[in-house]
C-alpha cells in the first residue's frame, strides 16, 4: 500500500529505509524514525481503536505521552505488550500490533451498542446498576464486561526481556530537552557540573523541532541538534533519548524510565529492555513543557479531531499530512502556526477562531498567504463515524452564548487548539505548592518543597525568548552553587513571532435541540453530561467528581482532560477555578513496564540464596531441598522411590537407632567478646549466666521487652571473656540487632564486642546412640568419653589436620555432639564424617526428621515460639531467674502472663493412633457445637512419632498444665477435619533427658 | 527514599537502614522497681507526634551503627542526626 498521505522535503524521518509492519492483520509501509502512529496516518489510517465505556471509533488525538485514544496491543519477537501508545512505539522492521477495547474488531464492534444505549450509561452507572443480585457480579456482569472492555491483555508467558536497575547522582538533572532543558544544561555544564539531560522522545528539541524560530542566525532546530553535539562530548554531561522521568520522590530522588530497546525489531544482545535509573540530584530542572489543550464541542472525539500541535508535528516530524481538508479550531495563535504549515505544503485550511478580531504577527502571516479565516466563529459538531466527514459551524455572540446559524462545511480533519497547558507533574509530586496563573487559566508551580525549578512552558512561560534567557541564568547559578565555577554563556539572539492574547473558551454550547456528547476525558469516555450529572448528585470535592465520573483516572492521567474538567465544575458551582483546586498528581507520570520496576529481582534473582558449604554433596546425594527462610536446607535424601514421610521416616529412625548427621551450618552465630560478655548474655538471657565455666555450653532463652520469647540457643564459653553464641536460622539477623542495640543505645558502658559469624563456621550435628564411637574415631587424639566431654560440654579437636570445635549438644534428644570447622572445610568434614560413620551405618538426614525427632522431645522451635508465647508456654519457666534482672522480666508480671489458666505446650495423640493432625488444627471440646467454637488451643507442630510409630504433635492449649489425660477434638476445616485427641505431657520421649547425659 | 546522614559515613539512601522507632524512649535501669505506667509507657505507649520527631535508624547494611536522626513525619525533611552516644541540644 502507498503512503498517500507522505509529502516529500519535510520531516526528520529517513526516507532512504522503508520498514514494513503489520495493524490489525494488514501489512503497510513506513519509514525509519517513524512511529506506529505517524506511519499509520502516512497510510491514511485513521481508526485505531474503541473508546473505553460506548466503543465509539477512535483514532489519533495526540503526537506523544499525551495521546488518549492510540492504545495499542504491541507484539515483537514473540512477546506481547499491552497498553503502547502509538504515538510512542517507534517503527521496526515487523512490528506488529493490534486495537485494543474492540470484540470482534475494530470495524465491527458489538460493544459500540453502548453508544446507542448511552443515555443509559450515564456516571456512576456501573455503580449503580451491576449491584443487583450481588450473585450476578461474578457469574454475569464481571465477565461480560472484561471481555468488551480493558487496555489490551497482558501476556501469560515468562517475560525473556531484561530489565536493569541504575543508581546515578548528579549536580543538576533536567527533564525535558526543548529549549529550556538545552539551555539550563549548556549553561550548568559550561562550569563543570555533572548534568544528566533527560528526553522522553526519541529526538531532543522538543517544540524548537516543529516551531518556525530561529536563534542565534540558526533555526531552531538547528541550534538544538548543536547545543546536544557539544553536550555529548563533554565528560560531565549525560545525555538520554527516550527516557521519561515518571516521578519525583523524597530527597530529591527522582526515577527515570530508558527504553533501551523497544524501537528496536530484537533487544540486542547483553542489552536490556529497558533501564530503570534512580538518580538522586543535588537540582532538579523541570522543563517539561506543556501539552496542548482540547475545545470542547460534540462528537470532538470522531477520528481525525486532533490537537492541532499533534498535526503539525505530524507534518514537520514525519512528514506526514493528517489530512487534505483541514479545519483548524482554535482561541489563540497556535492554530494559525498549524494552518500556516498546512498552507505551506499545499493544502487549504480553514481556520475557525473564536476570538472577535484577533491581530499578531502570526496571524498577519496567514492572512498574507491567503487563509481562509473565520472569526467568532466555532464548530459545533464534528460529523462522521468512523472518520470526520464535515462540520457543522456556526458564529457565536460576544458572550459566547449564542451560536448563530448552523452551517455544514466539508473536511476530513479539524485541528483543535485550546492554549496550553503547563505539565507541572513532576513539580506537583515533589511536595511544590502549585498555583491558578490567571491569562493563561492553569497552574503552574509555586512555592518549592525540594531543591527544584520549573522554566519555560512548563512554567506557563510561551515566550522562547524569555524561556532562553531566564534558563540559561538557572543553570548557571545552579551549578555554580555546586561547582563554584562562574563561566559566562553568550545567550544567543531570539527571532520569533509575537502571539496575541489568547481567548478564554473552552467548551462550545449545545445547539436547540441537539444533545452531542462533548468529551472532556477521551480515554475514560466522560462527556461534559457525566460531570455535570455527578454535581447534581451532590459530589462537590474534585476528587470525589474524579472518581465517580472516572475523570483523569485513565493511563493519560488527563493529561488533555484536566483543566476542562476543572473549568466545567468551576463554571456549574460559580466557583473560580483555583477555589476547586486540581486533584493530587502523583507517580508515575506516563505507565511503566513492571519489569522495569522488578528489575533483575525476578526468578531465582528475588532474593538471594543462601547454601551450606555442603551444598554440593547434598545435592549429589538426592538432597530434596527447602527454603529456611533465604538458605536451602535438605529436607530429606531421597532414596528410590522414597517420599517425603517415608524418607524422613527412615532418616528419624536410623537417628534414634545407629548414628545421623545433620548440616546446622544455617543456624546463626555470634562471636561475643570483652570483659563484660558474661555480664551481657546474663542480662540478655532469662537464666544465670556469670558462672558458666570455660568450656561449658548452656541453653539460653532471650525475651523481647514485651516478655515475648525471642529466640532461644546455646552460648558456649570458648574462653575467659570470649562466647560462642548460637540463634534459630530466622532470628539470627534479628537478634545480632538486638544485641547492638542494648551494646549501643542502653548499656554502652558494658565493654563487649559482638560480630555475626554465621557464614565461617560450618556446623555438622551427629546424633545417636553410636555418635561417641563416631567421635573417637574422627578424633583419636581427644579424650571424647562421657566425662571428657560431658552433656553441655565443649573442646577443641583436630579433624584429620583441620581444627575442630566440638560440643555436645542436642537437639535431637540422642546423645549427639556438634562438629563445627572453618566454612572452607565444611565439605571435607562432611564426608569425614560419612566416610569414617559407614561402619556405625550412618545416614545424613534433612529438616523433617530433625523436626520430627525435636517434636517427639518437646523441645520447642520457631512454630511454638511464634511471637505470641512466654517462657510458661512453652514449659520454659525453669530458665526464668527469679534472682536477676533481664530484658522483658519486668513484663512477665502481667496479669495475663500469671494467670492460673495460663495456656502451655502439651502433646497429642490421636486416639486411633492413625490419623495425622494437621498443623494449626483448632482443638476443642465439643466437636459438635455451635460456630464459633471455642478454641482452646492450637497444633504448633506434628510428626510421625518414630519412637512409638503413630502420630504425635504439639499444641499450645489453654490451661495446658491441667489439661494432661483429657479426651478433646482437633479440627481442621481447612483439610475438613474432626480428629479425637487425647492430651498427653509433650516430652513424649525420654522424659527424663537420660539419653543426651549418657 | 530518604537520604540519611549516617554521623559514621557520610549520606547514604534509606535502603541501607533499618527503622529502631522514638529515640527519646528511656529504658527503665535494671533491678529497680517500676511501676505498671512506667513500665507500659516504656514498652507501649508511643506518641504519633506530627512534625519533628527523634527517631532511631541502625545502619543494617553499613556500619551497623544504630544512629539518631531528627526528622519531620510530615514533610521527611531531616534536620539532623547524631550518633548513638550524642546528647541531643
Amino acid at each position: 500500500m502507498t503512503q498517500a498521505f507522505r509529502i516529500e522535503n519535510e520531516g526528520l524521518i529517513n526516507r532512504d529505509k522503508k520498514l514494513s509492519f503489520k495493524f490489525n492483520g494488514k501489512t503497510y509501509l513506513g519509514y525509519e524514525g517513524d512511529t506506529l502512529a505517524s506511519a499509520l496516518l502516512a497510510n491514511g489510517v485513521h481508526l485505531v481503536g474503541r473508546s473505553f465505556k460506548y466503543h465509539r471509533p477512535r483514532g489519533f488525538f495526540g503526537a506523544g505521552v499525551d495521546e488518549p485514544y492510540a492504545v495499542v496491543q504491541l507484539y515483537r519477537n514473540g512477546e506481547t505488550e499491552p497498553n503502547i501508545k502509538a504515538t510512542e512505539q517507534e517503527l521496526f522492521e515487523g512490528l506488529e500490533a493490534k486495537s485494543v477495547n474492540c470484540w470482534p474488531s475494530v470495524n465491527f464492534d458489538i460493544g459500540a451498542i453502548n453508544n446507542f444505549l448511552k443515555i443509559f450509561l450515564p456516571a456512576g452507572f456501573y455503580y449503580k446498576t451491576f449491584m443487583w443480585p450481588k450473585s450476578f457480579w461474578y457469574r454475569i456482569y464481571e465477565p461480560f464486561i472484561r471481555k468488551a472492555a480493558g487496555l489490551g491483555v497482558a501476556s501469560t508467558k515468562h517475560d525473556n526481556e531484561r530489565y536493569e536497575h541504575k543508581y546515578e547522582h548528579c549536580d543538576l538533572l533536567i527533564a525535558g530537552s526543548g529549549p529550556s532543558g538545552l539551555a539550563g544544561a549548556y549553561a550548568a555544564a559550561k562550569n563543570g557540573a555533572k548534568v544528566i539531560l533527560a528526553e522522553d522522545k526519541p529526538r531532543f528539541g522538543g517544540s524548537l523541532l516543529t516551531s518556525d524560530v530561529n536563534i542565534g542566525n540558526q533555526s531552531g532546530k538547528d541550534w538544538a541538534e548543536g547545543i546536544i553535539a557539544e553536550l555529548k562530548t563533554m565528560p560531565n554531561v549525560v545525555v538520554k533519548n527516550r527516557s521519561q522521568i515518571f516521578g519525583y520522590y523524597d530527597h530529591n530522588m527522582l526515577v527515570m524510565s530508558e527504553k533501551v530497546s523497544d524501537h528496536l525489531p530484537s533487544t540486542k544482545k547483553y542489552h536490556p529492555n529497558k533501564r530503570l535509573w534512580y538518580i538522586r540530584a543535588k537540582e532538579v530542572l523541570i522543563s517539561s513543557g506543556s501539552i496542548e489543550r482540547p475545545i470542547v464541542f460534540g462528537n470532538n472525539d470522531t477520528p481525525g479531531v486532533m490537537l492541532s500541535s499533534a498535526a503539525k508535528e505530524y507534518l514537520k516530524v514525519y512528514g506526514v499530512l493528517v489530512g487534505r481538508k483541514p479545519l483548524v479550531f482554535t482561541n489563540n495563535d497556535s492554530g494559525y502556526e498549524t494552518a500556516i504549515e498546512f498552507k505551506k505544503h499545499g493544502v487549504d485550511p480553514v481556520v475557525l477562531d473564536t476570538r472577535k478580531n484577533p491581530e499578531s504577527e502570526i496571524i498577519d502571516e496567514a492572512k498574507n498567504l491567503g487563509i481562509n479565516i473565520k472569526n467568532s466563529y466555532v464548530v459545533v459538531a464534528a460529523q462522521g463515524y468512523k472518520k470526520v466527514k464535515s462540520a457543522d459551524i456556526a458564529s457565536i455572540s460576544e458572550d459566547k452564548k449564542q451560536l448563530g446559524k448552523i452551517e455544514n462545511i466539508q473536511c476530513d480533519c479539524i485541528c483543535v487548539s485550546g492554549f496550553w497547558t503547563p505539565t507541572i507533574h513532576l513539580a506537583s509530586q515533589s511536595g511544590n505548592k502549585t498555583k491558578f496563573k490567571e491569562g493563561i487559566d492553569a497552574f503552574v508551580p509555586g512555592q518549592s518543597k525540594q531543591n527544584e525549578i520549573t522554566l519555560g512552558a512548563a512554567n506557563g512561560v510561551f515566550s522562547l525568548d524569555e524561556t532562553l534567557k531566564t534558563s540559561f541564568k538557572a543553570g548557571s547559578e545552579l551549578s555554580k552553587k555546586i561547582t563554584e565555577n562562574d563561566n559566562e554563556i553568550a545567550i544567543p539572539n531570539v527571532v520569533e513571532k509575537k502571539s496575541s492574547q489568547y481567548d478564554k473558551f473552552w467548551c462550545v454550547p449545545l445547539p436547540k435541540g441537539k444533545n452531542y456528547k462533548r468529551f472532556l476525558d477521551f480515554q475514560n469516555d466522560v462527556a461534559v453530561s457525566d460531570v455535570e450529572i455527578a454535581l447534581r448528585e451532590g459530589y462537590r470535592s474534585i476528587e470525589h467528581v474524579k472518581r465517580y465520573t472516572t475523570l483523569g483516572m485513565a493511563t493519560d492521567q488527563g493529561k488533555t482532560s484536566n483543566l476542562n474538567g476543572l473549568q466545567l465544575v468551576s463554571e456549574i458551582e460559580n466557583k473560580v477555578v483555583p477555589a476547586v483546586g486540581h486533584t493530587t498528581f502523583r507517580p508515575p507520570y506516563t505507565p511503566v513496564s513492571i519489569g522495569a520496576i522488578v528489575g533483575r529481582e525476578v526468578g531465582k534473582h528475588s532474593k538471594p540464596t543462601r547454601k551450606s558449604p555442603m551444598h554440593s554433596w547434598h545435592e549429589k546425594n538426592n538432597a530434596v531441598f527447602v527454603d529456611a527462610g533465604i538458605w536451602l536446607r535438605p529436607r530429606y535424601y531421597k532414596r528410590g522411590n522414597e517420599n517425603l514421610f517415608e524418607g524422613s521416616k527412615r532418616e528419624a529412625k536410623n537417628v534414634r537407632t545407629n548414628v545421623g548427621v545433620c548440616d546446622v551450618t544455617t543456624l546463626g552465630k555470634i562471636d561475643i567478646k570483652g570483659p563484660d560478655a558474661a555480664e551481657l548474655l546474663n542480662r540478655v538471657y532469662t537464666n544465670a549466666w556469670l558462672k558458666l565455666p570455660v568450656g561449658k555450653a548452656r541453653y539460653g532463652v532471650m525475651l523481647r521487652e514485651d516478655g515475648i520469647v525471642m529466640d532461644d540457643g546455646t552460648t558456649t564459653r570458648i574462653s575467659e571473656n570470649h562466647y560462642h553464641m548460637t540463634t534459630t536460622t530466622a532470628q539470627a539477623a534479628n537478634v545480632l540487632s538486638h544485641l547492638e542495640y542494648y551494646l549501643q543505645l542502653v548499656w554502652p558502658e558494658l565493654n563487649v564486642n559482638v560480630v555475626s559469624t554465621t557464614e565461617q563456621w560450618a556446623g555438622a550435628a551427629i546424633a545417636g546412640p553410636k555418635s561417641r564411637d563416631l567421635l573417637k574415631k574422627l578424633f583419636p587424639n581427644s579424650d571424647v568419653s562421657n566425662e571428657g566431654l560431658p552433656f553441655m560440654g565443649y573442646i577443641e579437636g583436630d579433624l584429620f589436620g583441620v581444627k575442630a570445635r566440638i560440643y555436645r549438644i542436642s537437639f535431637s534428644g540422642e546423645l549427639a555432639y556438634e562438629v563445627n570447622v572453618e566454612s572452607d572445610y565444611g565439605n571435607f568434614m562432611w564426608e569425614k564424617i560419612m566416610e569414617v560413620g559407614e561402619e556405625f551405618n550412618i545416614q545424613p538426614y534433612g529438616t523433617e526428621a530433625l523436626s520430627t525427632l525435636r517434636i517427639e522431645m518437646g523441645h520447642v522451635a520457631g512454630s511454638e515460639l511464634d511471637g505470641r508465647t512466654i517462657p510458661f508456654d512453652n514449659a520454659l519457666e525453669g530458665l526464668v531467674s527469679k534472682k536477676k534482672d533481664f530484658i522483658g522480666k519486668r513484663s512477665l508480671q502481667r496479669s495475663a502472663f500469671i494467670a492460673e489458666d495460663r495456656q502451655r505446650i502439651v502433646g497429642v495423640v490421636p486416639l486411633d493412633k492413625q490419623t495425622s493432625i494437621p498443623e494449626g488444627s483448632h482443638l476443642v471440646k465439643d466437636d459438635k457445637a455451635p460456630l464459633p467454637n471455642p478454641k482452646l488451643g492450637h497444633i504448633s507442630a506434628s510428626c510421625w512419632s518414630v519412637e512409638y510409630d503413630n502420630p504425635f504433635s504439639l499444641a499450645i492449649l489453654k490451661d495446658g498444665k491441667n489439661m494432661i489425660g483429657q479426651k478433646l477434638f482437633a479440627m481442621s476445616p481447612l483439610k475438613n477435619k474432626v480428629i479425637p485427641v487425647e492430651i498427653v505431657s509433650s516430652h513424649y520421649v525420654d522424659p527424663k533427658g537420660e539419653r543426651v547425659r549418657s | 527514599m530518604l537520604y540519611i546522614n549516617c554521623p559514621h559515613c557520610g549520606m547514604r539512601s534509606q535502603n541501607e537502614f533499618s527503622y529502631g522507632g522514638d529515640a527519646s524512649v528511656k529504658r527503665p535501669e535494671l533491678n529497680k522497681e517500676v511501676s505498671d505506667q512506667e513500665w507500659d509507657n516504656f514498652v507501649y505507649n508511643r506518641k504519633s507526634l506530627r512534625g519533628k520527631h527523634l527517631e532511631l535508624w541502625q545502619h543494617i547494611s553499613g556500619c551497623r551503627q544504630w544512629i539518631k536522626v531528627e526528622r519531620d513525619t510530615v514533610t521527611h525533611e531531616i534536620f539532623r542526626t547524631f550518633k548513638a552516644d550524642e546528647e541531643v541540644a
